[in-house]
């Protein structure tokens, strides 16, 4: 369980974030929501131990993130960036195998053979495994750099829950990929793991989250399940959109649209 | 494509050994003097081997083991070593324009050695005399590591180093070692200036004494057996340092090592063999062109590709020389070097990528 209690961050003498208190939790998808600036990034790489809390502190099993090696950590989180720029001409196979870096000794075993195949196929970006990375279009790539850190916590540790921390998992996506990588994130919550991601169109949001955390100008403004916490009342307040909610037929939850105040 | 590169791998590494090998040899037999034949060479080593026995020509002897081999293997050390830095720094920079002269150990080291020149005359003439050939390696060495280090340090920010700060940084301060450089050369006699030159533009043959090889190659050796084991954590950078570190990389402490083992093998042959540019940016280009980007397989290619390219410099500065002296091996590296360079970037620009 990660854990993150009365987090605050400073850069230089600018707080970013004060007094965030969250937990994320096994088996559910959480999106962490909230205007530009607000923090959402900041609070994702103090969560993926990238950074350390000037004041609080996130715990993952009740032991600070700062007293985990690096590779116990990757061994049951991983993180996908918002983009991944890498100059050198890698084949696309072979920076999916970099997601099994933390398990392999030595050189990589006929199972992170399978392990990267099968990340592959599950992100659509099978057909891709030849070309060179370089080559490839914004949404291909982000789809790549999905299956790499899926390949990374392919299979649980012994008692231990896997962690997914997603900073804007849609950015370049086309529609279709959108929903399929959200789609792919909830099912990774639903096989035990715990999963955050950083979005910000609503609609996905309430299409798929099961807990949203909503953040403005560095503080935790609410926290809960989507459909409790995501109100017209909190939309106005925090992205100063009038926001309606309107029902679907056929579909659970309903559909949002906003315009500006 | 993973089947291609294994292919590569397998035939790649092997033939390029042989070459450096088949250039070792060539450069065993060269000379500005007398040149000797392969076979002549080989009954040498072999005699020495005890491999084989009989009467040996003892002018070979001596001209193959005390003038030939010692540059030999000054060569295969200091192109290995160069290669393999500018391998290790092209990944921690994910830049493939970096060099080791970027991280201050060249022109460092530079300043230490003309300082030495220079204005050590006399400290270095009232030392016992086996430490007077030492002097000018170690102020190098020392040039270069203090340089490395105030970078380093200038470039950490919240604890973590800023690899554009440090790249800015070494521009400033190669600059200014630019300037005392030139102070120097100011100052110099000409006696001095004479060896100035020869050492700012890089040689085999100055230092070409199996003890000054023997402590190079102890200072470099630590970078060359440690950095193929860093392969998969250099790998990793490549992707970013956030994301190094969200595969278990402990970032921070691979960022130390690989500078400081850097800088120690830079700092090791610019020590012993004065500055030689082109082979620790372009050893690491023609190993990528051959065998793609892995680490694995980068570093020990570059290390061969540096060492035959330093090998055939070498060779060419002996067979380019006029009347008993020999081209600078530092102008023979960046008349080929320059060039192929430009070439590279052309293709780069014509495929869109490097």
């Amino acid at each position: 369980m990660l854990i993150a209690r009365e987090v605050g961050f400073h850069r230089g003498p600018r707080q970013v974030l004060g007094g965030v208190g969250v937990t994320l939790t096994p088996g559910r998808l959480t999106v962490l929501l909230g205007p530009n600036g607000a923090g959402k990034s900041t609070l994702l790489k103090l969560l993926a131990g990238e950074l350390t809390p000037d004041a609080g502190g996130i715990e993952l099993d009740g032991r600070r993130l700062g007293r985990w090696t690096p590779g116990d950590l990757a061994r049951r989180r991983a993180v996908l960036p918002q983009e991944s720029r890498l100059a050198f001409a890698f084949p696309v196979r072979e920076v999916v195998m970099m997601g099994r870096m933390p398990h392999a000794r030595g050189s990589e075993s006929p199972r992170d053979e399978e392990i990267c195949t099968l990340a592959l196929a599950r992100t659509g970006a099978g057909d891709l495994a030849d070309r060179l990375y370089p080559a490839l279009s914004g949404g291909e790539q982000q789809r790549v750099q999905l299956a790499r850190i899926l390949a990374q916590v392919w299979e649980a540790q012994e008692g231990a829950d896997r962690i997914l921390l997603l900073d804007e998992p849609t950015a370049n996506l086309d529609l279709a990929h959108q929903h399929s990588t959200l789609s792919l994130a909830r099912e990774w919550a639903r096989a035990s793991a715990a999963v955050l991601a950083v979005l910000h169109d609503l609609n996905l949001a309430l299409t798929y989250a099961d807990d949203a955390w909503i953040l403005a100008h560095g503080q935790l403004v609410a926290s809960g399940p989507i459909q409790e916490v995501l109100t017209p009342e909190l939309i106005e307040r925090v992205f100063h959109l009038r926001a309606e909610f309107i029902p679907v037929r056929g579909r659970e939850r309903p559909v949002i649209v906003t315009r500006p105040l | 494509m993973v089947a291609s590169y294994q292919r590569k791998r397998a035939w790649g590494l092997p033939l390029l050994a042989a070459l450096v090998l088949g250039l070792a040899l060539l450069s065993a037999s060269f000379g500005t003097n007398e040149s000797l034949r392969a076979p002549q060479v080989l009954r040498v080593l072999g005699q020495e081997l005890g491999l084989i026995r009989g009467p040996v020509n003892p002018d070979h002897e001596t001209i193959v083991l005390l003038l030939r081999l010692p540059r030999v293997a000054l060569g295969l050390l200091a192109g290995a070593a160069l290669a393999m830095a500018g391998a290790a720094l092209q990944g921690l920079f994910r830049n493939p324009l970096a060099d080791p002269a970027l991280i201050g150990v060249s022109s460092g080291a530079a300043v230490g050695a003309v300082a030495m020149i220079v204005l050590g005359g006399a400290a270095v003439s009232e030392a016992p005399a086996g430490w007077a050939a030492f002097a000018l390696p170690v102020a190098a060495l020392a040039g270069g590591l203090i340089i490395t280090v105030i970078i380093y340090q200038l470039a950490k920010v919240e604890g973590r180093t800023h690899l554009t700060l440090m790249l800015l940084t070494g521009l400033a301060l190669n600059a200014l070692a630019g300037a005392g450089i030139g102070l120097m050369i100011f100052r110099s006699t000409d006696e001095q200036l004479r060896e100035l030159i020869f050492w700012s533009l890089g040689s085999l043959r100055l230092r070409a004494l199996w003890p000054e090889i023997g402590v190079a190659a102890l200072l470099a050796l630590p970078g060359m057996l440690i950095l193929p084991w860093l392969a998969r954590p250099l790998n990793a950078l490549l992707l970013g340092e956030a994301e190094a570190f969200h595969l278990g990389v402990p970032v921070q402490q691979v960022k130390r090592l690989l500078i400081f083992l850097s800088a120690l093998m830079v700092g090791a042959t610019v020590a012993v063999c004065g500055t030689i540019g082109f082979v620790g940016l372009m050893a690491p280009h023609l190993a990528r062109l051959l065998f793609g980007p892995d680490h694995r397989v980068l570093l020990p290619a570059s290390a061969l590709i540096g060492a035959a390219l330093l090998l055939a410099a070498d060779i060419a500065a002996r067979l380019g020389g006029t009347g008993g002296e020999e081209l600078p091996i530092g102008v023979v590296t960046a008349l080929a070097g320059a060039p192929i360079f430009l070439a590279l970037l052309l293709r780069a620009r014509r495929t869109g990528g490097f």
